[in-house]
């Protein structure tokens, strides 16, 4: 328990749902970006995983769509601490995608158009627990929040679930992205609160 | 200013308030006194953590106002909280929390949305309402560090009683030779103000920023709408992304 702050109550929290630590609820959608907002066209969009032996693996818009689609239903966790549950996407899932990418690669570092990166464990990306979305609540996802497509990561904090992602690069070393190589963590874990190097 | 060291800028410390200062009806200036406070980049946050007797915690992050100023018990951080309506945080920080009460504080935090007053390009500034609080610490390190680089500064305001530090504006720029500074006032503009209120558009960043061949670093900081729109004008202007850095802040509280 940190320093008692004389005065200071709190919301009630009698009918809070369970939060990760630190987190509050919202029910909008902000957004928090690094810089301006990217356009990307349909036309020249594609995704790349690119294999640690150099082979990639391509999908356009049209072959992505044409792949199996999912609807998760998640909770999702800001650095910011805000938190939304419930929220509604469609997308790919990551096991789809590296279904068949030959790989022994242990990391993953997302890439996106506009030049953000993150990384994750490639294992995190497995199991059911991360997706290509391109659908939000029913409709197209404003780019925004990263439309046309972003990564969806919901068990890790949401600035790992890149947005207006570009592809995926397959290493057998961690290479830190874009946030984590300032200040942020590496893995990024909200029910252990992983916000900042050193937690 | 020192930067950031990660050791101190990991956990958490405890501050006290030493002084209160009214910016706006909206709008309170805190100054802490942060024993071992490590130093911090213009730009940069603090996280502010409070605990009920219950031990129930609630955090937010506030960016810093400006460099590090020396007093009686050690360096002193300012940060100026904008009252969120039904916040939970800033409310008491502006109407419950007193001279010398404790509060928990960990920073800096943030390594991209900063300035370094080594830099010499030319800063263009954009703050749409509290968001004027990271750019007001860069106009006061290059102030204070006697940086020459030419700054331009566009503060989107609701009316002029929601201008934060404009006393302090008003100094500076008669005094901070090569800062200029333009108001777009939303919905009421000062008396003999000429133009109407307006939302900020093409004509005010063309007018009052840098022209993209300056290579300007552009800091824009605001609500998501605002921060949007600035994004998009500058980029639509010939300023290529990665020189057009942002902050937008949703619902905090």
């Amino acid at each position: 328990m940190g320093i008692v702050s004389p005065g200071f109550q709190g919301r009630p929290r009698t009918q809070e749902p369970a939060l990760p630590p630190g987190q509050y609820l919202t029910e909008d959608f902000p957004v928090l970006s690094a810089g301006p907002t990217p356009r990307v066209s349909l036309d020249t969009w594609e995704f790349v995983i690119a294999a640690e032996n150099g082979s990639e693996y391509r999908w356009s818009w049209q072959e992505l769509m044409a792949l199996p689609q999912e609807t998760p239903l998640v909770d999702i966790h800001c650095v910011t601490r805000w938190s939304k549950l419930g929220t509604t996407w469609q997308g790919v899932s990551l096991d789809t995608l590296l279904d068949g990418v030959d790989t022994g690669a242990h990391f993953a570092l997302a890439h996106s158009y506009g030049g953000y990166t993150t990384n994750l464990p490639l294992d995190d990306l497995r199991g059911g627990r991360a997706w290509v979305v391109h659908t939000f609540d029913g409709a197209p996802l404003p780019a925004e929040h990263g439309g046309p497509a972003r990564l969806l990561v919901p068990h890790l904090y949401f600035w790992k679930s890149a947005k207006w992602v570009r592809g995926i690069r397959l290493k057998t070393m961690d290479e830190p992205g874009f946030w984590e190589t300032a200040g942020y963590h590496d893995y990024g874990d909200p029910w252990r609160e992983q916000r900042y190097q050193g937690d | 200013m020192a930067t950031s060291t990660p050791r101190t800028a990991n956990r958490w410390q405890v501050g006290r308030l030493v002084e209160r200062r009214v910016e706006t009806p909206t709008a309170q200036t805190l100054v802490l006194e942060v024993p071992d406070w490590p130093g911090h980049l213009p730009g940069q946050h603090v996280d502010l953590r409070l605990t009920a007797p219950d031990g129930y915690q609630a955090a937010r992050s506030y960016s810093v106002a400006g460099p590090v100023v020396d007093g009686p018990g050690g360096p002193r951080i300012e940060v100026t909280v904008q009252r969120v309506h039904d916040g939970e945080v800033s409310p008491y920080l502006i109407d419950v929390f007193g001279d010398g009460d404790p509060v928990e504080v960990r920073g800096p935090l943030g390594g991209w949305f900063i300035w370094r007053p080594e830099e010499t390009a030319p800063v263009q500034l954009v703050a749409g309402g509290s968001g004027i609080v990271p750019l007001m610490a860069m106009i006061r390190a290059r102030r204070a560090t006697g940086s020459k680089a030419p700054f331009r500064l566009i503060y989107s305001v609701r009316t002029p009683r929601d201008v934060i530090y404009a006393d302090e504006l008003r100094r500076r720029i008669r005094d901070d030779f090569g800062l200029d500074i333009a108001y777009v006032y939303t919905r009421e503009a000062p008396e003999g103000w000429r133009g109407e209120p307006h939302r900020i558009g093409l004509a005010d960043v063309n007018t009052h920023g840098w022209p993209p061949d300056l290579q300007p670093l552009t800091y824009v900081c605001g609500p998501t709408g605002f921060v949007e729109t600035v994004a998009d004008l500058l980029v639509g202007l010939g300023h290529p992304s990665r020189r057009v850095k942002t902050e937008r802040f949703g619902p905090t509280g």
